[in-house]
């Protein structure tokens, strides 16, 4: 994370070298309050799954539990000992890349998790970039056309596909694309251990398009919003009269004005792909962090459990922060130092 | 009460344009569906009525499923308990958020410090993982799902209780009852609060589209509901290999669930209109960012 945010400091940094800085400010405070939030989570996460009363050894034993096999898994898990000291040693594992052992399988949770980490990667970024693509190009359109067939049409579609779950989605599109209609593409995906997932994109089409596809209608719609909004504005209007070309006022003055607040729902909508690539990734039996989450609550496999929500609301965190810093950045007026 | 008289007549306007009308006529249909469904389904959920994925029939109307049950039975009987669900985990997160968000508001300094740090706790979880965390360690249990989902709200709902109510103690009737020495817990309760009406009211749509959403989808993972008693996101799930011999067991619970968000969506987004301009007409950018602000 750090690195990242660095990066960011120095590209913001140099075109504009003003004393007052916002965005580097901002950058340091949200990133300490994004490390003290994560820390935060990490003893929810921690207590929730280790110290609950019920006790981890016997939800992960339940019906097969005896009192020897109680203590030979509390002594495993470290139970027998204080909590704040069972969480001191999980998080000091955890910022050496230790994330203990799978109850499951016995194997250390860092290789399942780490592979599985770029798996998901893959698909958030993916079905990101294209549905940002698809939802800002449809909304400038829209805004552009406003109030012809095409926009309404696409907006009462876009407002009644609004927060359709992802697997009502996905249904849909094996029915259409995999299963009864046409066969083009395979209903679930069997990828060969040890494979990137970029290696047979055949098998990426249909999770993507149902991840572009829960996505669009939200960026879509705030992209036409905001896009109508700044079309009606006096500088618009005075570029027009000036006679600049229409599809020059639609690019170059308008959508930089726009683009800001659709900035925080792209961000919203990378939010939205962590907690929705665990639907999809069952679904198409995809291999990354989602499904690896769902079998592990099932297994009760609590460290792989611990070490998944973990990455997931870091990666919440983290786009947070950077959807902040992104729409600060685009958005000159909001630059300014505040009077 | 005349504020509160209000707040119905927001509905009221809602309900009386084209698009509020409509979406409230399919969440009703589908409301309705699930509510009279269990007494009107010709077998029961869990009995064996003819062969696994077996096509419709005279005997199912809708074929049988992956165990060959009545496939319109068990869709007419997997439906209340979702509903009521999603019901319960709204109205419990709105409540609890909306109080959450007043009270940091009001109380502002250390309370309202406390509280948005919890706030950001909560929100670095996705919903469904949040959801899906608790469930690992307590069992897939209804009244825990319930809770999960209603904690997983609550955040979001204070967010923007929160901001609302700011944003209404910053005017200058709330200044002039200050200076007047009108005591604040007196401001609260009889202006501030009904002010909030309309916007909790959208929020209650809102919510209730994602319980559907992460209550249905932990019902499709296998944690919500269990075998053999029916539920629309698990059948499903468990119908899916059979898609190609009887598409209709997984096309009517995903139809269904389909259609009762769409209904709440299109209905939610009337009200947010109607809340804001009389004649329902207001201008367009002022809802969208009401239901966009807070998407996940």
């Amino acid at each position: 994370m750090t690195t990242t945010v660095t990066a960011e400091t120095e590209k913001a940094h140099e075109p504009k070298p003003r004393k007052p800085h916002p965005i580097r400010d901002m950058v340091i405070k949200r990133s300490l309050i994004g490390i003290l939030t994560l820390v935060l989570v990490s003893i929810l996460i921690f207590a929730a799954t280790q110290t609950l009363p019920g006790n981890a050894a016997s939800a992960v034993l339940q019906n097969t539990a005896t009192p020897a096999r109680l203590a030979a898994l509390e002594k495993q898990l470290g139970l027998n000992r204080p909590a704040v000291e069972q969480y001191w040693t999980w998080l000091t594992g955890v910022l050496h890349g230790n994330f203990g052992t799978s109850l499951a399988n016995g194997q250390p949770v860092g290789t399942l998790v780490g592979g599985r980490i770029v798996n998901s990667l893959v698909l958030v970024v993916l079905a990101g970039l294209i549905g940002t693509l698809i939802g800002v190009g449809l909304g400038v359109l829209a805004a552009a056309w406003r109030d012809s067939l095409f926009d309404r049409v696409l907006s009462v579609t876009s407002l009644a596909v609004t927060a359709l779950p992802e697997f009502v989605v996905a249904v849909v599109l094996v029915i259409f694309f995999a299963a009864v209609v046409v066969h083009w593409f395979p209903a679930v995906s069997v990828f060969v251990p040890g494979t990137a997932p970029w290696s047979n994109p055949k098998e990426l089409v249909l999770p993507v398009a149902t991840l572009v596809l829960v996505i669009v209608p939200y960026i879509f719609r705030m992209m036409r919003a905001s896009m109508i909004d700044a079309l009606e504005s006096d500088y618009v209007q005075m570029a027009r009269l000036k006679g600049v070309p229409k599809w020059r006022v639609l690019l170059f003055h308008a959508l930089p004005n726009a683009i800001a607040p659709t900035i925080q729902v792209i961000g919203l909508s990378f939010l939205y792909l962590a907690g929705g690539v665990v639907v999809v990734e069952y679904m198409f039996n995809y291999p990354g962090l989602g499904q690896a989450l769902v079998s592990a609550v099932s297994d009760r496999d609590i460290p792989q459990i611990q070490a998944i929500v973990l990455v997931l609301a870091a990666f919440y965190i983290f786009v947070n922060i950077a959807t902040d810093v992104i729409s600060l950045a685009v958005s000159p007026r909001r630059r300014l130092p505040r009077s | 009460m005349a504020r509160r008289s209000e707040a119905l007549a927001v509905i009221g306007r809602a309900v009386r344009t084209p698009q509020g009308a409509t979406g409230l006529a399919i969440a009703g249909c589908v409301v309705l569906v699930a509510a009279i469904g269990p007494a009107v389904a010709p077998y029961s959920s869990t009995q064996f009525v003819t062969a696994p994925f077996a096509r419709a029939s005279s005997v199912a109307w809708l074929g049988g499923d992956i165990l060959g049950r009545d496939v319109l039975s068990r869709t007419l009987d997997g439906g209340w308990e979702l509903l009521a669900m999603a019901a319960v985990a709204t109205a419990l997160g709105v409540a609890v958020g909306a109080v959450l968000g007043v009270m940091a508001a009001y109380y502002g300094g250390w309370w309202d410090n406390v509280i948005m740090r919890a706030v950001d706790v909560i929100l670095a979880f996705p919903q469904l993982v949040f959801a899906l965390l608790l469930v690992a360690i307590l069992g897939p249990k209804i009244w825990l799902i319930v809770l999960a989902v209603a904690i997983s709200h609550a955040p979001q709902v204070a967010r923007v209780a929160r901001s609302s109510a700011l944003d209404i103690s910053e005017r200058d009737y709330v200044k002039a009852m200050q200076i007047l020495g009108i005591p604040g817990r007196r401001i609260v309760r009889r202006d501030v609060l009904p002010n909030l009406t309309s916007v909790l009211m959208v929020e209650i749509g809102l919510r209730l589209t994602y319980s559907m959403l992460v209550i249905a989808g932990l019902s499709f993972l296998g944690f919500g509901l269990q075998p053999p008693a029916a539920s629309w996101g698990l059948m499903i799930n468990e119908n899916r290999v059979g898609l190609i011999a009887n598409p209709w067991g997984v096309l009517m619970p995903a139809i269904l669930i389909a259609l009762f968000t769409i209904g709440v969506n299109t209905f939610t987004d009337a009200v947010a209109r109607a809340s804001l301009g009389v004649g329902g007409r207001a201008t367009e950018p002022e809802p969208v960012a009401l239901v966009a602000r807070e998407v996940t």
